[in-house]
């Protein structure tokens, strides 16, 4: 078989090397040299042979589809389009026959130019209950006086408890801020190209606010921060840093439903589900996260990492102190990377204290290239305007790639000027940080109880915008369309949007999550009178 | 039979036994050779492959506890992935080595005089006193919004349209409209916003081609395209020759030749990406020529991407002409057609990030919609935009002016560059020449240009483009970016220059 091979791929080289001369045994058997006496002949003759094979079908395949497409396409001017150089020399005078304009019109029967395969799936793919409601409550949004019968938006976690805080701020600072960089005018400092990844300044600053926010437990160095336009765009970036389209990340569920997006959409990288359960009060196991690793292995994936949210989001619940350092060696064990996503480090409420991954990484330890942090400004200064997202990691390639993919996803200059000097204003931040953990607390308190008169009990949570509602009592059956339903009443009956569980891909049906931070607290009698509606409805079905 | 010679039954007929065999031995021959390179450091700190579930679940449980954490140190490194691997390398691209070191150690006539002058960013400095006395009288205004005074802040605070809010739509489109001469009026609903015009261009070639794809591009080209294009997407550029003695204008002819001969590749062409006015050249493309590849479009099925990003920025006589213009007034296929557009040039704000995608197909339109997601301009930046751009008189005394300073420091430029013997293409838009320096290489080839690069770079002092950064076919030209030099600078870069071109002819000589 091989001694075939080796005279067919002789035939041509000899051709070639009619002129050729000296190197021409090493260009023979090329394979061999290379690979002796480490399976030799097998590896190297016999593997890319039938990698190439495979490859050539593929290819064959393919070819046949286009050409057939474009058979279709133009078989009225065109009959010959198969013949490749032949038949394209052939249209050449075909193109300059029509370099007239006035032929254009007879010429637009042809089929529609197509988008990418990977782009259709984006515009086509059904948007999830998540997306919807969103979409739902932004075009009939609740007022009080102007559209009392509006549907009020449970489902966005934006905080707006603290605006008038940051606003105030803004009104006497915000000029200031842009223009006078010190005394100095600074045009130069905004108009012209800056560091992708954000200003030195701008860094130090957000460096500063993160150990604030996570009560001076942590510093975080500057230097190892990338500014990114956005959370959003952090997580992406990390995902394509991380992984190779194909590979997979494990995420423990419930999860924010944007991930699909970010961590999926464009980087070919697939999410396995770890399932937490309410029977653990959604706290992540590490037998379920060691299955899930072993089934993904199972199935030929390659897991690169563990993507975390902490606080999580929905939840609301914190990850403790020792199942971080459970985390780290469980990562340490199968070699893949940590994700933490920190974004709600500053918004708790409870009495629990927040561990940030990064306090558990000792200065000297070698292991700290696998963690990763992502936080931003969205959540707990109340900005998702401003798209301000973070990246902190320890690895040095991994900063190095993602400062140069920044290049797609930088922050506005202006912007950055203005934060920095709100956020260098230490007594602005601590103010803020203070009173919106109070309002939060508060908040979080009246709404959780106006959901326990109706019955409905919520999950123990430390942190976050929101509470995560079991509603499975009100479900006709138990099951994602049960939930639906639900949802659907919900969002069209009781004119309240929330995301249901299965958006979240919660293992469990019945769950809910309800957003707060948008209301004021005289709107919360409102939200539950109109889910008392919607449940009393529910319990006469039944 | 068939699989022992299992690739000439396929590849029968088509270059048979080369395609079949040659090519395939070639590649294996390096793959291997990289493998064996890249094999013995790794093998050595690699301990026996990793064990299964069992045993790491007893391992696992006895290393929960803290203390042990120290010992076990020793530990294969994490892999990362391939594109940040190949990323995360330091440049090697003379385009960015020369931009890093011109920003490292900048001139400046009196604190540094002995820097590098930067004449490889293409950033307009020369209207920003318009700018700035702009700002100061309005900024306070513009960031409250109309609203009678009160600081309607919930407007920047909140989430926005992740493809920006309809009012900059609105300006955008009448400042675009006033910038290409009022022949072409912009539709917002057609726009997408971006944070500035090199994610506008990743967002299109993601949404027109998958992995493997290829684009038609001509060359020179700049070199940011193979990192926006390219990286994430992982599209080809495939480069289209334009010429000296066609004084840089691209030919049907060449795309069609590159068209074939990259399909006979196996490769699916998906469009054409244009920049007109052209980077690094600084010729536009007349409507003829863009009637020309509207045609070749439709023929071959294909998009066009023109990338119009220094639509604004013409000191010459010619017309500039917008493709949009061009698909207005004929009959054509419109949903084939993509405009990038943005501010960084055209109102020299690069440092705001607001690019713009222009398409006419829908389905482009929803996808570029859902991706801005990952690259939205910051809300206090789309206001204090919306309020500029709204105001007529500014802007069009900002064009006027521009247009002015920008023709008058080429033709400064230009005239210093011929008053030592070097050349420049016709050109007449950008904030660029592009410039003959063949005669200054000592060998005629791409390693001859570089090592002029290079003495430029850090001998005369000067960092300029190299026509290869770009993929230029013919060696000895460079990008010279003009707009960030004041005029009392002009002097000071050509002294550089004639000195070391006079060192260079005595050494010859």
């Amino acid at each position: 078989m091989t001694q075939a091979l080796y005279s067919r791929t002789r035939s041509p080289e000899t051709e070639k090397e009619k002129g050729g001369g000296g190197a021409a045994m090493r260009v023979i058997v090329p394979l061999q040299g290379v690979v002796q006496g480490r399976g030799g002949l097998v590896l190297g003759s016999v593997i890319p042979c039938a990698l190439f094979y495979v490859l050539q079908f593929y290819l064959k395949r393919h070819r046949k589809d286009t050409d057939e497409q474009n058979n279709s396409d133009s078989s009225s001017q065109n009959p010959t389009p198969r013949s490749s150089s032949y038949g394209n020399l052939s249209e050449l005078p075909g193109l300059t026959r029509n370099w007239s304009r006035g032929l254009s019109s007879p010429r637009n029967l042809r089929g529609p130019v197509s988008v990418s395969g990977r782009v259709s799936g984006i515009v086509k793919g059904a948007d999830s209950p998540y997306y919807v409601g969103l979409r739902r409550a932004k075009e009939d949004p609740y007022d009080e006086l102007s559209n009392p019968n509006g549907i009020i938006q449970l489902g966005l976690a934006e905080n707006k408890l603290s605006l008038d805080l940051v606003e105030h701020w803004l009104a006497d600072n915000a000029e200031q801020a842009i223009l006078r960089n010190g005394k100095e005018l600074s045009i130069s400092r905004i108009a012209t190209y800056q560091p992708f990844d954000g200003l030195m300044e701008f860094k130090v600053a957000v460096a500063g606010f993160m150990s604030q926010v996570m009560e001076k437990a942590v510093s975080f160095n500057p230097s190892q921060v990338v500014l990114t336009a956005g959370a959003t765009p952090a997580i992406e970036i990390l995902s394509f840093c991380l992984a190779d389209a194909g590979n997979a990340f494990l995420v423990p569920t419930p999860y924010y439903p944007g991930y699909d997006r970010d961590i999926k959409w464009r980087t070919g990288v697939e999410i396995i589900h770890v399932p937490c359960r309410s029977a653990d009060n959604f706290n992540l196991s590490i037998t379920a996260l060691d299955r899930a690793f072993d089934q993904a292995k199972k199935r030929g994936l390659k897991v690169r990492g563990i993507m975390l949210s902490n606080p999580s989001n929905p939840v609301g619940n914190l990850i403790s102190r020792e199942t971080l350092y459970i985390l780290l060696d469980f990562a340490r064990e199968k070699n893949i990377h940590i994700v933490s996503n920190e974004l709600l480090a500053g918004s708790t409420h409870g009495n629990e204290e927040f561990v940030s991954m990064a306090e558990l990484l000792d200065p000297d330890d070698f292991d700290r290239k696998r963690v990763h942090i992502v936080y931003g400004l969205s959540k707990d200064l109340s900005l998702p305007g401003f798209r301000v997202g973070v990246i902190y990691s320890h690895n040095e390639e991994v900063l190095a790639a993602a400062k140069k993919l920044a290049r797609f996803s930088s922050v506005s200059a202006p912007t950055q000027c203005l934060l920095t000097s709100m956020l260098t204003d230490a007594k602005f931040v601590q103010t803020l940080i203070t009173i919106n953990r109070e309002r939060l607390q508060s908040m979080y308190a009246q709404f959780v109880a106006g959901l326990k008169k109706l019955g409905i009990k919520c999950i123990k949570s430390s942190g976050g915008f929101y509470c995560w509602a079991d509603m499975s009592g009100l479900i006709r059956s138990y099951s994602e369309k049960g939930e639906l339903e639900l949802w659907d009443k919900l969002l069209n009956i009781a004119k309240v949007n929330v995301a249901p569980g299965s958006a979240c891909h919660c293992i469990e049906p019945g769950w809910f999550r309800f957003c707060f931070t948008t209301l004021t607290e005289k709107d919360i009698p409102i939200v539950m009178d109109r889910i008392q509606r919607v449940s009393e409805t529910c319990k006469l079905n039944r | 039979m068939r699989l022992v010679v299992p690739l000439q039954g396929v590849v029968q007929g088509r270059g048979g036994l080369i395609f079949g065999s040659l090519i395939p031995c070639a590649l294996f021959y390096f793959l291997q050779l990289y493998l064996k390179r890249h094999r013995s450091p790794n093998s050595r700190s690699n301990p026996p492959s990793p064990s299964a579930s069992a045993q790491n679940l007893a391992e696992l449980t006895r290393t929960s506890s803290r203390s042990n954490l120290l010992s076990r140190g020793s530990i294969v490194p994490v892999l990362i992935s391939s594109l940040a691997t190949s990323i995360s390398k330091p440049n090697d691209s003379p385009y960015y080595i020369g931009l890093d070191k011109a920003s490292e150690d900048p001139y400046d006539r009196i604190d540094n005089p002995d820097g590098v002058i930067q004449l490889g960013l293409s950033e307009n400095r020369l209207c920003f006193d318009l700018i700035e006395k702009w700002m100061l009288e309005n900024l306070k205004d513009s960031m409250r919004g109309r609203e009678e005074g009160d600081l309607s802040i919930s407007g920047i605070a909140s989430y926005q349209p992740l493809d920006g809010t309809m009012e900059l739509k609105m300006a955008m489109a009448g400042f675009m409209s006033r910038v290409m001469g009022g022949a072409v009026s912009f539709e917002p609903s057609q726009m997408v916003l971006t944070a500035g015009a090199t994610p506008a261009i990743e967002t299109l070639c993601f949404c027109l081609a998958d992995h493997g794809n290829a684009f038609l591009v001509p060359t020179p080209y700049y070199p940011g395209f193979d990192r926006d294009m390219k990286w994430r997407t992982g599209v080809e550029l495939i480069p289209v020759h334009c010429r000296n003695t066609d004084n840089f204008v691209l030919s049907i002819s060449a795309l069609n030749q590159a068209f074939n001969q990259t399909r006979k590749r196996g490769t699916k062409i998906r469009g054409i990406l244009l920049s007109n006015p052209a980077n690094p050249v600084g010729n536009l493309l007349s409507r003829e020529m863009l009637c020309d590849l509207l045609y070749f479009a439709r023929e071959k099925n294909i998009h066009i991407i023109s990338d119009e990003i220094f639509a604004g920025s013409i000191y010459g006589n010619e017309e500039f002409v917008s493709i949009a213009d061009v698909v207005d007034s004929e009959d054509f296929d419109k949903s084939r057609v993509h405009i990038v557009y943005g501010l960084s040039k055209d109102l020299s704000l690069p440092g705001f990030r607001v690019g713009m995608i222009y398409s006419f197909n829908e389905n482009v339109l929803a996808a570029a919609r859902k991706l801005t997601r990952f690259s939205s301009i910051s809300a206090p930046t789309q206001r204090l935009l919306v309020s500029m751009l709204s105001d007529a008189r500014f802007i069009e005394e900002y064009m006027v002016t521009n247009k002015k300073r920008i023709r008058n420091m080429h033709d400064l430029f230009v005239a210093g560059l011929e008053g030592l013997g070097i050349r420049c293409a016709d050109s007449s838009a950008g904030l660029y020449c592009w410039a003959d320096m063949s005669k200054l290489i000592l060998t005629y080839g791409e390693k001859g240009e570089l090592e002029l690069w290079e003495k430029l770079l850090h001998v005369a002092k000067i960092n300029i483009t190299p026509g290869s950064a770009c993929h230029c076919i013919e060696p000895g030209w460079f990008r010279c970016c003009f707009t960030t030099l004041d005029k009392e600078d002009i002097p000071v870069v050509m002294e550089r220059i004639r000195k070391l071109a006079d060192t260079r002819a005595a050494s010859r000589g």
